[in-house]
């Protein structure tokens, strides 16, 4: 304290010497509230500083009252009593005044006033309400400081429900002569926008004008709004793609004032701004994307400069780059910039580096690879927000290669973790990592010791995940825990042992000492031992009650955690033994406090005298029998009826009551809690056998009045919680898996190019020869981290470092030796693939190395047999044929295969010969199935090319027609196909070898990653007996909905599964009003043009299903408010929301 | 059947609420100033958070940045949030930010908000905020306007400020007015 004196002291003079800085108003000092700071800084107790404040606020209370003060020395009062505010003493008393100076001060006065006011008050204080008449008053005044002034503070703070008091004021400021007037007026607008969205909507076109304004301010001000009504609904702004684009294309071309320049980077937020506003346009959207591909080139090349603000665009253009559709010379050049930001030896560019490399992860494991030592380094940072940012890094990247190395450094960092919000995500994230991967007995070697995510390690795992976790925890983990031991994995013989493994270290937990168990795994255990201890043999039921007893004596022991341990001990109280000891037990709880206690104690009593009826009550193995849950509450219905008819109010939802309430201009309510609701159903495992089950549904049916009216806060939250592993889960599960197998196969004609290219970037890492022992270390865990991820580099790397040389080796010659390798492999998720089709059919992920590669080769190559000569074709097909010729070469690839409506007769497009002609060539199996029209693909000398879709039930097929127009024989046809987004694969070739004209090709499409048009590229080549060899390559564009097929749910396994998907988008939609019901009518055509399955239809909403081949779900909710049709999509996939929506809204414009 | 599906639209509904909340955050949630002895100089908050929380957040940001060790980054986390700091002399800049947003980017605009209280007062230092806290706040205002960037361009904030300071002297305000709008 006493340095700080000093300093001020000398700091003092220089204080006092007026210098000539027109702002500069140091003459302050030697005002009040100079002498107030001084004094305080004198000080040398806090409790000396309190008496002083209070002091001062007693005077300041004086003077503010007394009606002699004028406006100028309220001014310097409400400046000090800002300053005591600062310091946290309360100066309630003033607010009112502040209030009043904002009304009546003029010029500085007033502006202190609006200061104090935006200072003490926030947006929810009543006072606010007397502001209004001042801000009005303001806005209207022709004094252009104080209209700055009023758009200020209304943009600062305002009452939501005064809103349309001054709007129309704020509106025509819009409009005002002066650029800095029209800018505050933007942002006000703003505000609006985000506090009360409705309010605005009717200037959406005043906002268009702004984003066009002369002045580069207001301009930038619109973007904020454009910014946040794009992220709620892309598809609408689309139009204004050209403009941004241009308009960062001038920024970056230094077409601004210099005066926006910062360090002579021109505007870099507007840049910024703009870059995240165009990756929300191009997300999905290849059009719209390929309109900014130039400028974000543009942009990334001229951001060169070593300052913070370059690598902050630079960041921007990167996460853009990989929203968008993916251009590869641009995605190029994006890694190398996350690699220079990842290698920078400045720590901030480091972080922001992990970051974007988190971020990009999904898209583009292999970035990861290239980075691994630096990923490994940075997991031994010693600033925690590195490492952390690491650990996320590794969470995203985590197959059943990698988990058990990626959960110990999460449980690393946990161990030393002090922070509680961490902790929770943390233990939140191991314990989802820990479930999803416990079964695959995957051995491999770290570190000289063989881990397995098995049993045990998913026991042990958990174990340290609930010790660490503290009371911290969110309750849904240890319930999913439960959850996931009670309902088991595949074989009853595996859950067996699990449940063995858990009771016998909970036992041994239970010897040692207790003391710093948390409560929650206290219960979790009494649970386990209450439930499974009977599995083990030696294990006598005696000695898991006296434990349980000893914990039950335990103070520290809450009493949650004793009903938990009753519960158990009336699942064990067998024999004589046993019985007492309940009794023992049992008469120490039943005078309890607590009721619950007393309940549990009373049941352990009288079930431990009555063995049959305990037998029926809890009986063993009660898991098998699935519990029926009434998650609809429909016993309730006969109360709520009764209420009703009471006169009690019907349910509103929330959302209806908020608007009426801002309709009713009432002043604003709570905000809602973020938190999701917790699960019941995932508590439920327990149902009868768990206490607090049965606690809660007392609790339901007691507070059941209240539960009309509150909107479900206690009732609605049955199935809240994502089921990792659940019945349902379980599938997803497997999806992941399978998903992890078609990254990790290798095609092996890749591995060559790949396996140079990491031994190139190896070399480049010193830690090469001779390896020094903690870098040998570094490698192994690098091997360990990133195996799964792509199993040839850690060939490589596992070959240098030496101690497992045998087991990861895999020579990348091809087929012969693959298979042959293949014996040694424990991992059967990447290695059981044998044949080779197989291999050759799982496409890597990545079309950048596929296109490396020798093309030809590694596809789907179907070579005709020599021949398809054309000598002897029948009469009416050769002439129809050369009829086609002429047409052939014409017509363009129309944009959108469209459907022709499923009709069985191929016949029906008479006036399309060359469909009808094309058609009868159709295998019979895909004859009269609903297909796409027969388009061109292209026209070469002697072949012509075309191809439809046919839609099947469970895939698509696509049929390619290759059609010899001369008479010459055309040998070698070789046609290989090639997408980015399907999975291609052969069915057939042409069936029948006699047909010579015209050969067949059938392939099988299963999509990838969905997009809203996916598009097949394809080479053919042929050559003719005289001349040289010919290619052509063509392309075929699909809509996705080709892909949709309808999916047949219950409303409950709707609801199920709505809860289960992450990924979703919202957006309005147009109604068609054609005379009958507007919802069903939309329905209606939604249905038939993509393929939905129509749930229900209630009122004014309606749930739609469908899925993406293969049983790839998609959830529609559609909901009729005012006028429009709001839609919500979710699905586990991600990007799938977002195009069927495009889709939607296409049928709807087509209609 | 009815009623079940019923209830299950109205749990859409809920969670739609809540969704929509979500996106009203902003981007910046506060900014504090405070010395190397953890005295707040300045404090502003984007978003409205009561008293008691306000105390909460100054003492937890003033004891995890001072204990920074040196050659660490100047991010930290805290909660669901970033928080990013610099020191100028003897004074830290701390603001905070949502997750996905920009690091760097926060970073400099602490460093423009230093650039704007350098240039009003003229090599600013510690004690022309303490003893001129108003200013500052009146600058941050013309700088950032509810967690957003307001202005970027160096003169133009600073004729604002010049032009309301000249309010002081003289509460004819048609002169300076000229000054202001250009």
């Amino acid at each position: 304290m006493s340095d700080v004196v000093e300093k001020t002291l000398t700091a003092l003079p220089s204080l006092l010497s007026l210098d000539s800085q027109p702002g500069a108003a140091k003459l302050s000092s030697t005002s009040k509230l100079g002498n107030l700071i001084r004094g305080i800084t004198e000080l040398t107790s806090k409790h000396e500083e309190e008496k002083l404040i209070h002091r001062e606020l007693a005077s300041i209370k004086e003077q503010v009252s007394s009606p002699n003060t004028s406006m100028r020395q309220m001014k310097e009062l409400m400046v000090r009593a800002i300053y005591c505010e600062s310091l946290g003493y309360e100066a309630s008393f003033s607010y009112i005044h502040a209030i009043k100076l904002a009304q009546q001060g003029t010029g500085l006065e007033k502006r202190v006033g609006y200061l104090a006011v935006s200072l003490f008050l926030n947006e929810n204080h009543e006072l606010l309400l007397l502001l209004v008449n001042t801000v009005l008053k303001d806005l209207q005044s022709t004094n252009l400081i104080e209209v700055c002034m009023a758009l200020t503070v209304v943009s600062q703070m305002f009452p939501k429900d005064m809103i349309p008091a001054i709007l129309p004021l704020v509106e025509e400021k819009l409009n005002h002569p002066k650029e800095i007037i029209r800018r505050k007026a933007v942002l006000a607008l703003y505000k609006f926008y985000l506090i009360a969205p409705n309010q605005v909507q009717h200037i959406h076109n005043k906002f268009r004008k702004a984003l066009c304004d002369k002045d580069p301010g207001v301009m930038t001000a619109s973007l904020h709004i454009y910014l946040q009504m794009i992220q709620e609904n892309a598809e609408g702004y689309k139009d204004l793609t050209a403009s941004f684009v241009s308009i960062l294309k001038q920024v970056v071309g230094g077409k601004l004032p210099i005066d926006f320049n910062y360090h002579s980077v021109p505007a870099p937020w507007l840049q910024i701004q703009l870059i995240r506003i165009l990756s929300l346009l191009g997300k999905n959207d290849q059009r719209t994307s390929e309109i900014m591909y130039e400028v974000l080139d543009e942009s990334l090349r001229r951001a060169e400069m070593n300052h913070n603000i370059t690598y902050a665009i630079l960041y921007e253009c990167v996460k853009c780059i990989y929203t968008i559709h993916p251009k590869s010379d641009l995605l190029e050049k994006a890694a190398k910039c996350i690699g220079n930001f990842v290698l920078s030896p400045k720590i901030n560019l480091k972080y922001l580096g992990l970051k974007a490399l988190t971020y990009v992860i999904q898209q583009d494991p292999k970035l990861a690879l290239q980075h691994q030592m630096t990923i490994i380094e940075c997991l031994d940072h010693p600033d925690l927000i590195i490492k952390r940012e690491t650990l996320e890094l590794l969470f995203r990247i985590t197959n059943t290669q990698n988990v058990v190395v990626i959960v110990e450094k999460m449980l690393e960092f946990l161990r030393m973790s002090t922070d509680d919000y961490t902790t929770i995500d943390l233990v939140g994230k191991v314990a989802e990592l820990a479930e999803k991967y416990p079964s695959d007995c995957v051995c491999f070697s770290y570190k000289n010791y063989t881990y397995a995510p098995d049993n045990e390690w998913f026991i042990e795992t958990m174990n340290t995940v609930f010790s660490l976790s503290g009371d911290t925890m969110q309750p849904d983990i240890p319930n999913s825990f439960l959850k996931l031991l009670s309902e088991g994995f595949e074989s009853v013989e595996e859950d067996r042992k699990l449940r063995l493994f858990a009771v016998d270290s909970y036992v041994t937990l239970l010897k040692g000492e207790t003391g710093k168990l948390p409560q929650f795994f206290l219960q979790v255990i009494s649970w386990v031992l209450g439930e499974y201890s009977h599995l083990s043999e030696e294990l006598k039921p005696a000695t898991v009650l006296e434990l349980l007893q000893k914990l039950l004596d335990r103070k520290q022991t809450s009493s949650e955690t004793k009903s938990w341990a009753l519960m158990a001990m009336t699942k064990l109280c067998e024999g004589r033994a046993g019985v007492s000891v309940a009794q023992q037990v049992s008469e120490t709880y039943i005078s309890s406090m607590d009721t619950v206690l007393r309940q549990r104690a009373q049941e352990l009593q009288h079930l431990s005298q009555d063995s049959e009826l305990r037998a029926r009550v809890l009986p063993r193995d009660a898991d098998l029998e699935p519990l029926e849950v009434d998650s609809s509450l429909s016993f309730l219905d006969g109360f709520v009826s009764e209420a009703l008819a009471a006169g009690a109010a019907p349910y509103k939802p929330p959302h209806q009551r908020q608007e009426e309430l801002s309709q009713a201009k009432v002043l604003s309510l709570e905000p809602y809690g973020l938190s999701l609701p917790i699960s019941m159903s995932s508590c439920s495992i327990a149902d009868r056998q768990s206490p607090t089950l049965l606690s809660m549904s007392s609790g339901l049916s007691g507070d059941s009045t209240d539960l009309s009216h509150k909107g479900g806060s206690t009732t609605l939250k049955f199935e809240g919680v994502k089921r990792v592993w659940g019945k349902e889960g379980y599938l997803a599960q497997k999806e992941s898996v399978e998903e992890a197998v078609q990254v990790e196969a290798p095609s092996p004609l890749r591995s060559t190019s790949q396996q140079a290219e990491v031994v190139g970037s190896h070399s480049q890492t010193p830690t090469l020869t001779p390896t020094p022992e903690p870098e040998q270390e570094k490698q192994q865990l690098a091997s360990s981290l990133f195996f799964g991820i792509s199993s040839q580099s850690s060939v490589c790397l596992m070959g240098k470092s030496g101690p497992t040389p045998q087991r990861f080796r895999r020579k990348a010659k091809g087929q012969s030796s693959s298979s042959g390798a293949t014996e040694q492999m424990s991992n059967s998720v990447v290695f059981t693939s044998t044949t080779v089709d197989n291999l050759l059919c799982n496409n890597p992920p990545d079309s950048t190395i596929t296109s490396e590669v020798d093309v030809s080769s590694s596809k789907h190559t179907s070579e005709l047999p020599q021949g398809l000569t054309a000598a002897n074709g029948t009469c009416d097909i050769e002439a129809e044929l050369t009829d086609s010729d002429l047409k052939g070469s014409s017509p363009p690839l129309s944009g959108d295969n469209g459907l022709e409506n499923a009709d069985p007769d191929p016949h029906e497009n008479l006036d399309k010969p060359q469909g009808v002609c094309l058609s009868s060539h159709l295998p019979a199996e895909l004859s009269g199935l609903c297909r796409s029209e027969i388009t061109p693909l292209c026209t070469l000398q002697n072949l012509d090319l075309s191809a439809c879709h046919v839609h099947r039930e469970d895939t698509i097929v696509l049929v390619v027609f290759i059609t010899n127009s001369s008479d010459s024989a055309v040998q070698h046809i070789r046609l290989d196909l090639d997408s980015e987004l399907l999975e291609v694969s052969c069915v057939s070739e042409s069936p029948a070898k006699d047909v010579r004209s015209v050969a067949v090709y059938l392939y099988s499409l299963t999509v990838r990653r969905p997009a809203v048009h996916v598009e097949l590229a394809g080479t053919v080549s042929y050559q003719v007996p005289v001349g040289t060899p010919q290619t052509a390559q063509f392309s075929y564009k699909l809509p996705l909905t080709a892909f949709i097929r309808p999916l047949t749910v219950s409303t409950e396994e709707y609801g199920t599964m709505w809860l289960a998907f992450s990924h979703d988008t919202k957006q309005n939609l147009t109604l068609i009003n054609d005379g009958q019901e507007p919802l069903v009518a939309t329905l209606n055509v939604l249905r038939k043009k993509l393929q939905l399955h129509v749930v229900e239809v209630i009122g004014v909403e309606g749930i739609l299903a469908c899925k993406l081949l293969q049983d790839q779900p998609c959830l529609m909710h559609f909901r009729v408010h005012e006028g429009a049709l709001a839609v919500w999509l979710r699905s586990p996939v991600p990007d799938l929301p977002d195009c069927l929506i495009y889709h939607c809204q296409r049928a709807l414009q087509e209609h | 059947m009815q009623k079940k599906s019923k209830t299950l639209l109205l749990l859409i509904h809920q969670l739609l609420c809540i969704y929509q909340f979500n996106y009203h955050l902003r981007k910046m949630r506060f900014l504090l100033l405070f010395s190397r002895q953890g005295k707040l100089r300045l404090q502003k908050w984007f978003t409205p958070i009561s008293e008691r929380e306000k105390k909460k957040i100054i003492r937890d940001m003033t004891n995890m940045v001072l204990a920074r060790q040196p050659r660490s980054s100047n991010f930290l986390d805290w909660k669901d949030l970033k928080i990013i700091y610099k020191r100028y002399a003897s004074l830290y800049f701390c603001l905070a930010i949502e997750s996905q947003e920009n690091e760097l980017l926060a970073l400099e605009v602490i460093h423009r908000y230093v650039e704007l209280l350098d240039k009003y007062f003229g090599n600013v230092c510690e004690l022309d905020i303490i003893f001129n806290f108003e200013k500052a706040y009146f600058i941050l205002d013309e700088f950032l306007m509810g967690g957003e960037i307001q202005e970027t361009s160096k003169q133009i904030v600073n004729r604002c400020i010049e032009s309301s300071d000249m309010l002081q002297e003289d509460d004819n305000s048609e002169w300076y007015e000229v000054e202001l709008f250009g």
